[in-house]
């Protein structure tokens, strides 16, 4: 019987004897084995800067939207649509539920600030202090909101790099008054760039205390409220605790949402390993057609090479073994290309992450080993009808082949 | 060693039926140098087919050394093949893009020889038809004389019962088939039953026992005397 290894130096061998033809096959696998592998590595690395960017808004966070989301799937109304407002009062109960720790209530709105006469449109953000450990924010300089009362409306304000970039310039900002709305407010500090997060731009913000954002819009109600619990294990428990509360508050109706940032995580976790799999199923595609290419090199092959078969059996050889031989050159030609397609993928990774640093492109272990194993599979797949068609044939009239 | 009994073959070419062999009774003994003669279609090389196992009779049984071959399945006669029969061809059938040594050593690798073993059989095989020096070069670089050596080289490899020689000098010029005729000879001494299909008169006259066949049946089958050689 013939040895493994001899039948893989036979294939070897005459895939040398038709070079030109073995290596257009050769690439049309690797683009697609390269294809897989980039194109899976894209949608890894949208997943894990997504994954970053919640990473970023906190740990153990759960935010609450004021109203009801009655369908699920839904998003959860961005402006509260209820008679009942979220108010500081109701962020302020939930430090009864033990299971969380910090809580920070969210007014949002735009205003006029000004400073000598230099006038901009900017998101004001009224919160705590507790906003600062909770969101991981760092300080350019300066402090953030001084802890305390949450109710006293101390008429200070923490601005974004880019809102005192275009409102002050290079002048030091701290202790500078700005107008924000017909309100006064000293500056108190500046905080760190941190870029955008999920569509806040931290840089482009004024941060003032939440009673005095209460009194500029002349509206107590939350559009969210921050909440970290005490631990992960303790994240279901703070979210029953809220909604208790709330309901308690609110005269025993569920007008708010409860959003934990570990379910947000998990569903974009779910959606982009979906997408990724998916495109990856839509450059397999490609392997597949590189599959028929094999079938047709080997068909020619196998039909110049038609005395040689007569030969082989001549000298002995069984049907299996030149099915055999004839097989491995087809997987020895996908098994080649599929290599080569994962060095030109890995390369091609490589290169896009040197171009996009901030883009965490990452190869997914899967994506290189299912590659290989559906090149091996197309190989055999579509190897087997031209192997099976050699091993077939008549000796007699194999050998008069001319 | 070789037995045919009441062998016949029938081809179906489109609605035609063509008898090329009718019932044809032959026995050949060890060591044996038959030539088999006829005029072309008188059924010699499906004789030669049944015989070396590439092709099936359509009735009749076929014994190779004892064995009846009739029923084996496709993986025994490949094995028998492989160990009992050799073949020389008209047109050598080397592969072009293995060396010589590479095309002497295919029915040891079809056969599984560990390449260690190979090596050395491989020599000894190239020695025995005067090629040692010839042995890296592929069959374009050879010539016709030699290639055909490449190929009796190979045919007796693995020590065959049997050698069966279709034409063997047909594509060379007289100097190269003499050479090539006396190697079979010598090979047939050595104990090695040859067989050799051939239109030239003057090549059958050189075995010892001439076959003459006609319209698929053995018609004549005489023993030469020692004078007639």
């Amino acid at each position: 019987m013939i040895t493994f290894g001899d039948v893989a130096r036979l294939a070897m061998r005459s895939l040398r004897g038709y070079r030109l033809r073995s290596n257009l096959v050769l690439l049309a696998m690797a683009i697609g084995v390269a294809a897989v592998v980039v194109l899976t590595a894209l949608g890894e690395g949208a997943r894990r800067y997504v994954q970053a960017e919640f990473a970023a808004l906190g740990t153990n966070l759960l935010i609450i939207f004021p109203g009801r989301s009655e369908t699920t799937g839904g998003p959860p109304p961005l402006l509260g649509e209820t008679p009942r407002d979220l108010t500081l009062d109701d962020a302020l109960a939930l430090y009864r539920c033990t299971a969380v720790r910090r809580v920070a209530p969210i007014i949002f709105g735009t205003a006029p600030v000004s400073w000598r006469g230099r006038i901009r449109e900017v998101p004001i953000f009224g919160s705590t202090s507790e906003m600062m450990t909770i969101r991981h924010m760092t300080m350019a300089s300066g402090r953030f909101l001084p802890e305390g009362d949450p109710h006293r409306a101390r008429p200070v304000c923490v601005i974004g790099a880019k809102v005192r970039e275009e409102l002050l310039g290079n002048r030091p900002a701290l202790g500078e008054i700005v107008r924000i709305g017909d309100r006064r407010f000293r500056i108190i500090g500046v905080i760190g760039s941190r870029g955008r997060s999920l569509g806040m731009d931290m840089d482009d913000m004024v941060t003032i205390p939440v009673a005095s954002a209460e009194a500029l819009f002349n509206s107590p109600a939350l559009i969210r409220v921050l909440v970290e619990a005490r631990s992960s294990a303790d994240i279901e428990a703070a979210r029953k605790g809220i909604l208790d509360i709330v309901r308690a508050r609110h005269d025993g109706e569920d007008d708010i949402t409860v959003v934990t940032q570990d379910a947000v995580l998990s569903t974009f976790n779910r959606i982009l390993t979906t997408l990724t799999i998916s495109i990856a199923g839509i450059a397999a595609v490609s392997l597949v057609v590189a599959g028929i290419l094999i079938m047709n090199v080997m068909l020619v092959s196998v039909s110049e090479r038609t005395p040689e078969v007569g030969l082989l059996k001549a000298l002995g050889g069984s049907r299996s073994a030149i099915m055999r031989i004839f097989l491995s050159e087809a997987i020895v030609l996908s098994l080649l290309g599929a290599t080569g397609g994962l060095v030109i993928g890995g390369v091609g990774v490589f290169v896009l992450g040197s171009l996009y640093p901030a883009f965490p492109i990452a190869v997914p272990i899967w994506s290189p080993i299912a590659a290989l194993l559906i090149a091996v599979a197309t190989g055999l797949f579509f190897g087997a009808l031209p192997a099976g068609r050699a091993a077939r044939l008549h000796p007699v009239e194999a050998l008069s082949k001319r | 060693m070789v037995r045919l009994e009441r062998v016949t073959k029938i081809f179906r070419v489109g609605e035609h039926e063509v008898r090329a062999l009718h019932d044809v009774d032959l026995e050949i003994g060890a060591g044996e140098y038959i030539s088999l003669m006829g005029p072309s279609g008188s059924g010699k090389s499906t004789l030669l087919n049944v015989i070396g196992l590439l092709d099936r009779p359509t009735s009749g049984r076929y014994l190779l050394g004892g064995q009846d071959t009739t029923d084996l399945s496709d993986l025994e006669q490949a094995r028998l093949r492989r160990e009992r029969i050799g073949f020389v061809f008209q047109f050598f059938h080397l592969i072009p893009r293995m060396t010589a040594r590479e095309n002497v050593e295919l029915p040891l690798v079809l056969a599984g020889v560990s390449p260690a073993e190979r090596v050395e059989r491989v020599d000894v095989a190239l020695r025995s038809v005067d090629l040692t020096d010839r042995a890296d070069h592929r069959p374009g670089q050879l010539s016709g004389g030699q290639r055909q050596r490449v190929a009796i080289a190979r045919a007796t490899m693995l020590e065959p019962s049997v050698l069966l020689a279709d034409e063997p000098t047909g594509n060379l010029d007289q100097r190269s088939g003499r050479d090539v005729l006396e190697l079979l000879e010598s090979f047939n001494r050595k104990g090695l039953t040859v067989l050799v299909v051939t239109h030239d008169p003057e090549i059958g006259r050189r075995a010892s026992r001439r076959i003459r066949m006609v319209d698929g049946e053995i018609v004549a089958s005489e023993t030469a005397t020692a004078a007639d050689r």
